[in-house]
């Protein structure tokens, strides 16, 4: 039937307008949140560099913070998903604890590593499953329900580790351990560990689905307009299911990473750090009425948030004033977005 | 053979009867003004064709094949596509995005399948100019007038080969210049062949595109006229009561 519609004459320059955005690709790069994160930790970093060349400037201190907020990175990575929904997910911290029990039992019970890996998977994948299906299907509010699951995995990762360190790791734990605390080398003097590796990896990924994908497009849909999303045959409810599998999977990762680092699994990896991977998704552009998200942000958030822990400690600065400075960044950052939002309406 | 055939419609929630036997028959190329005050019953029957609500008792026929839906979605795919009030839009995405929501054009081979950007643009910028809407397909929705947020709802209804396009106040919340180029986008819509129910309040717009007027009240279908031959102050009286069928 459309084409019986008569073609347009008097509008002419509309064919011609097709392509231009009112928004150019440096406008939008210019208004992008993680944009000026970026520079902020480029400052950081050269100030830092120039102020003390001797310990921060150096590769192993580039090797260390960049494997440290791998960890972080990750689970934010997760938590943008469900963050562009318009949802949290509060259970990522406990997620970790009860994966690293996971992966230490099975590692102790003499299984191969990849047996470790897919059963560390599993546990965080059936934890972000039963927040999904809550959430999406049930109808309950992702801060409670998450909040309770904060709390369930914990006590099951206690539980189940006979509130014990699990480090009798048997013929599976070398090479699980490479995993976390492996490295390649960038150059002649530097060295990136493969948690970074991987955070790299899975941003590009993130990256592309948010882009490219159908899914991703429905994820920022939903988190735009859920009624919208709805009524336009967006299988709604299956989205928001998934995006919990997708952060407790991130947090899952994280975990099974940081226990190869440290070389043993304790029931309490990941107290507190569901905090960290909220601040870092948010300091990155992650906006969290829904609607935006930035693998990259995640990915420099985190940066961000360890390259000032770093750098305080560097200056002499006592270490129990970092949580102010992580704090201040992020109510900056939540303050810039929203002068950016308002500039947009 | 008509675009859609109602038969006896009913709708009970309870106790409450918010649409009793109600017959409508629209042709293609036909628009159709649906009145009503609140309450009459407008709503739910245009939810009973979008396939938000199955109806209690009667048929609906899309071009003479009975049809029922349990979802929106099945009501979409047999040719019908509604206009939200509030237009159902994204407004973190873009005008071509909001077009293709739940149907985005595709490239690649299963399991790995991308988002057609150029493509989805290209279309929606045709379906905009076929509207004669200055609408740009990459902007965001959020930076856009009503009388575009209006034209994309409207393309979106025009991706497939609907057979019939409901459209719920389209025209309550936005400026008076806008009125006039959503009533052309209607007028367009018509003179393409679709068949189209438009719910208002506004009465100008019903009398401006509209070659038939229904008027309900309490649930029941009380007018069915030529809109050549009524006038507004009859079908206001038909709306209020103060006359009793026509």
């Amino acid at each position: 039937m459309s084409s019986e519609l008569v073609p347009p004459t008097a509008h002419t320059s509309i064919e011609s307008v097709l392509d231009v955005q009112q928004h150019t690709a440096l406008q939008r790069l210019l208004s992008a949140q993680s944009l000026w994160v970026t520079v902020a930790l480029i400052i950081i970093c050269v100030v830092m560099g120039v102020w003390q060349p001797a310990s921060f400037a150096t590769s192993e201190n580039f090797y260390n913070i960049t494997r440290n907020f791998s960890f972080i990175g990750i689970m934010a990575l997760g938590m943008t998903a469900v963050i562009a929904t318009g949802g949290i997910d509060l259970s990522v911290g406990s997620t970790m604890g009860l994966t690293a029990v996971a992966c230490g039992l099975t590692l102790e019970a003499g299984y191969p590593w990849w047996a470790a890996v897919a059963v560390g998977l599993a546990a965080g994948g059936v934890v972000g499953l039963i927040n999904g299906i809550i959430i999406a299907y049930v109808g309950l509010s992702p801060f409670v329900t998450t909040l309770g699951m904060l709390s369930i995995a914990r006590s099951c990762a206690v539980v189940l580790s006979g509130n014990r360190m699990l480090y009798n790791f048997g013929p599976g734990g070398a090479v699980f351990k490479t995993l976390g605390a492996g490295a390649i080398n960038i150059g002649p003097s530097f060295q990136a560990s493969y948690p970074l590796v991987f955070l790299c990896v899975l941003t590009a990924i993130l990256a592309l689905v948010y882009k490219f994908s159908g899914w991703g497009r429905h994820v920022l849909a939903i988190g735009g307009n859920e009624q919208a999303a709805l009524l336009t045959g967006v299988p709604v409810k299956r989205v928001k299911a998934q995006v919990y599998v997708v952060s407790g999977l991130a947090a899952a990762f994280a975990a099974i990473l940081d226990v190869g680092w440290s070389g043993s699994a304790i029931n309490a990896l990941g107290a507190s750090y569901e905090l960290l991977a909220i601040s870092a998704a948010v300091i990155g552009g992650a906006n969290l009425m829904g609607g935006e998200a930035s693998a990259y942000g995640a990915l420099v958030g985190a940066a961000l948030i360890y390259v000032i822990r770093n750098a305080l400690l560097m200056a002499g600065i006592d270490s129990n004033w970092q949580g102010t400075f992580v704090g201040l960044f992020l109510i900056s950052a939540v303050y810039l977005g929203k002068v950016r939002g308002a500039k947009r309406e | 053979m008509p675009a859609l055939e109602l038969k006896g419609i009913s709708k009970h929630f309870g106790a409450i009867h918010a649409l009793n036997d109600v017959d409508l028959t629209l042709q293609h190329g036909e628009a159709l003004g649906l009145m009503g005050d609140n309450g009459a019953g407008k709503s739910t029957l245009v939810k009973v064709i979008a396939g938000n609500f199955l109806p209690t008792g009667g048929e609906i026929r899309i071009e003479d094949e009975p049809v029922h839906f349990s979802k929106p979605v099945e009501a979409r795919k047999k040719g019908v596509e509604v206009v939200y009030q509030d237009l159902a839009l994204c407004n973190n995405l873009s005008a071509s995005a909001n077009v293709f929501l739940g149907r985005e054009i595709k490239r690649g081979l299963w399991p790995i399948r991308w988002l057609d950007h150029a493509a989805m643009a290209k279309r929606a910028g045709e379906l905009f100019a076929e509207l004669k809407s200055e609408t740009r397909p990459r902007d965001l929705v959020r930076q856009m007038s009503g009388g575009q947020r209006q034209a994309v709802a409207i393309a979106r209804t025009r991706l497939s080969a609907a057979k019939l396009v409901l459209m719920d106040e389209p025209t309550a919340a936005i400026s008076v210049r806008q009125v006039a180029e959503v009533l052309e986008l209607i007028r367009r819509l018509r003179d393409a062949g679709q068949a189209i129910i438009l719910i208002s309040h506004r009465m100008p717009d019903v009398f401006a595109v509209c070659d038939r007027v229904v008027v309900l009240r309490r649930g029941r279908k009380v007018a069915d006229k030529p809109i050549k031959s009524t006038s507004p102050e009859e079908v206001t009286g038909l709306i209020t009561g103060a006359i009793h069928v026509a």
